[in-house]
């Protein structure tokens, strides 16, 4: 038998039809819609009179634009004050509701951030395709599912048909051996990644993540690694099935039960790469070698252990990426050859579909315990990936603890990842940031963001600028 | 869908490496339930020298007269030059939508983030994809002639300069097909209705919990 990757198996079970022309109808198990990437595809079906394909695939809640203040939530959809954002969320809630495809409301339990959400609920399972509009999908992947983002135009296509056009992508594996160092994040690995493999290092391929540090991780840990790796260029990241994948699946709310779950977890043990399978690429890193990591430019591969400078403009070798180099510092207001350390935080962000699960408010709250945000930090939001992970936060009484340091807990939503509701960032301030973009413009207009893992902002948050988290650690772990 | 054989047409810079969907169009634009009127917005924190909110009127807005695509010898440009790992960043389809209302209907670059080179697809814009060194040269040529245009001739796959120097570029079957001929892929895909009713039989013998109701 021929061996395969994981991505192979995903990608033959869910073929439909394979044309001539090299193009595939591929079948999608899953689909996630939120109230931005979805209107104009709703609009689509009505304009042509076509009807959705199946109504039990779909799953829809209200995540991007929503604000995370508790007093605007509690006014519910019609309190919604910026009228534009209110349409769209509304718009949301009719098509669902006209359409009969299950949404989880602005503030009902089960609401989240879709890829907090999917996984939590047990509607994304192993072996699954899973697409949304949204580019983070590849989330889902830690799971062992092909999981991608979607333009809208694919949103419809899906609605109407169950299916994808696509073309087979190319496999490339990460592996990531050894034990990470102490304060050593999932957040730090993937961020190390993209600074080896570069923006657009994984463009065209699906890439798995392998090797023995992510074995030893979380399935929410490998689900942030496998959420940033668009910004390796790669729709697809994916990981093998084992033990903790299955446990994790165990008991939620739409996993299956009794004789099905039995048979579905033997089937769901099968998805791993056969151990010969060929690989089109390989990149290798030894946990070891891995610092906690942030970002000091726009883009996800100008990241560098927090331990050391800003590059040097002459460093580099092209004209062009000295001309890169150049246009992302002065955006950021940053010199080259700086240490990273001394850079000044205005505001704190944690949160995102990279880093809003229990696990990162437990190690957000880990270093807030007993410190106080620092007085030059104007603000620090601190956002729950969805109604469950606060709930639990809460039952836990890290929402205290945040309150103490004097950071804020809001209401579950994408917020300053995006910044498409009120919280972002003025012209010109640097933000601590646990989300997965630092863009021109990316947390509000003239915003500097720094990408880091969760305590990582946090030891921010209380230090006023950025800090090896390790310093804050030392003697407690 | 609006189908595409060849253009010809104004060339206009879009000179930095990683141009993201964020850049395209900003995330203030996504609030929109429509498809259309998002060129007034393309590239708006890069246009404008003040703060876009959606629903302005933007001829009176402050341009950026250092931003290349406001300068007047670039005006009515409807192919674009860009550099590598265009439309990184999000899969927002309103990037694609906001080129498309600006007037572009080709955009040349040496390689496109994937999820925003398929959206291009479902629009009627073309994205072709030359050499770095193609494009380095086309660059140059832009720079030093005014009125700089080309015909995109995507049944021959390729550009073609007024000094008549050709560069062939490679587009995948299928998506040269749907665009040549402005097939709706829906429609296309519904062929197939059959075969997917057969896939769906078998897998939910195979696998039966994917089918389970979401209620």
């Amino acid at each position: 038998m021929v061996s395969k990757t994981l991505y192979d198996k995903l990608w033959d079970s869910h073929l439909v039809v394979e044309r001539d022309d090299g193009s595939a109808l591929l079948y999608i198990d899953r689909h996630i819609l939120h109230e931005v990437t979805s209107p104009q595809a709703f609009e689509g079906l009505r304009v042509s009179g076509r009807k959705p394909w199946r109504l039990d695939t779909n799953i829809a809640t209200p995540d991007h634009n929503i604000s995370t203040d508790r007093a605007e939530r509690e006014a519910g959809v019609q309190g919604i004050s910026d009228q534009i954002s209110r349409i769209q969320v509304q718009t949301l809630d009719d098509n669902c509701d006209l359409f009969g495809i299950k949404e989880f409301k602005m503030n009902e339990m089960g609401q989240g951030i879709v890829h907090v959400m999917g996984p939590e609920l047990g509607v994304t399972m192993p072996g699954m395709t899973v697409v949304c509009g949204d580019s983070h999908t590849a989330t889902h992947g830690a799971l062992g599912c092909l999981a991608h983002g979607i333009g809208t135009s694919e949103v419809e296509h899906v609605l109407a048909t169950q299916c994808l056009v696509a073309t087979k992508m190319k496999n490339l594996r990460v592996t990531v051996d050894g034990e990470l160092g102490f304060g050593v994040t999932p957040k730090d690995v993937v961020l190390a990644i993209i600074g080896k493999i570069g923006t657009a290092g994984g463009s065209g391929y699906a890439i798995e993540f392998a090797g023995s540090a992510f074995a030893s991780m979380s399935i929410e840990g490998r689900m942030t690694v496998c959420n940033m790796a668009i910004e390796a260029g790669s729709r697809v990241g994916l990981m093998g099935v084992d033990d903790k994948t299955i446990d994790y699946i165990k008991g939620r709310q739409f996993a299956p039960k009794a004789a099905l779950w039995e048979q579905a977890k033997a089937y769901w043990k099968t998805l791993v790469s056969d151990s010969d399978a060929p690989f089109d690429s390989e990149v290798r890193i030894h946990a070891d070698t891995i610092a906690p990591q942030v970002s000091w430019g726009t883009s996800p591969e100008m990241v560098s252990p927090v331990s050391e400078n800003i590059p040097l403009i002459s460093n580099q070798t092209t004209s062009e990426q000295k001309q890169t180099l150049r246009r992302a510092l002065d955006y950021m207001g940053l010199h080259e050859g700086q240490s990273i350390s001394s850079i000044l935080i205005d505001r704190v962000f944690i949160g995102s579909c990279t880093n809003s699960r229990i696990e990162d408010m437990r190690a957000a709250a880990a270093i807030a315990k007993g410190r106080k945000k620092a007085e030059s930090v104007k603000q620090v939001l601190v956002v729950p990936g969805s109604q469950m992970v606060k709930s639990q936060a809460e039952a836990e009484g890290l929402h205290e603890v945040f309150l103490n340091a004097g950071m804020e807990w809001r209401e579950p939503g994408c917020s300053m990842c995006l910044a498409m509701n009120s919280d972002k960032l003025g012209a010109g301030e640097h933000c601590a940031s646990t989300s997965n973009r630092n863009f021109e413009g990316r947390q509000g207009i003239g915003g500097r963001t720094h990408l880091m893992s969760p305590a990582m902002a946090a030891a921010a948050a209380v230090s006023g600028h950025i800090i090896d988290v390790r310093e804050l650690l030392s003697g407690v772990g | 869908m609006r189908a595409f054989t060849k253009h010809r047409g104004l060339v206009g810079p879009m000179d930095r490496v990683n141009v993201d969907t964020d850049m395209i169009i900003p995330k203030q634009f996504l609030k929109s339930i429509k498809r259309s009127g998002f060129g007034v917005n393309l590239f708006d924190e890069l246009r404008y020298l003040d703060e876009g909110e959606p629903g302005q009127d933007c001829s009176n807005r402050p341009l950026n007269m250092n931003f290349a695509l406001n300068q007047p010898r670039y005006a009515g440009a409807s192919i674009l030059l860009a550099r590598k790992n265009f439309g990184c960043g999000s899969s927002r389809e309103h990037a694609p939508w906001a080129l498309d209302d600006f007037g572009f209907r080709v955009i040349i670059a040496p390689s496109f983030a994937d999820i925003f080179y398929n959206n291009c697809f479902k629009n009627g814009l073309l994205p072709v994809i030359l050499t770095e060194d193609e494009v380095e040269f086309l660059f140059k040529e832009l720079y030093e002639t005014n009125g700089f245009s080309l015909s995109v001739d995507l049944l021959q796959s390729e550009v073609v300069m007024e000094s008549e120097q050709k560069f062939n570029f490679h587009i995948d079957e299928f998506s040269r097909d749907c665009l040549i001929k402005g097939l709706d892929e829906i429609g296309l895909t519904l062929q197939n209705s059959g075969e997917i009713k057969r896939y769906e039989l078998k897998r939910a013998s195979m696998h039966p919990w994917i089918f389970g109701e979401i209620e």
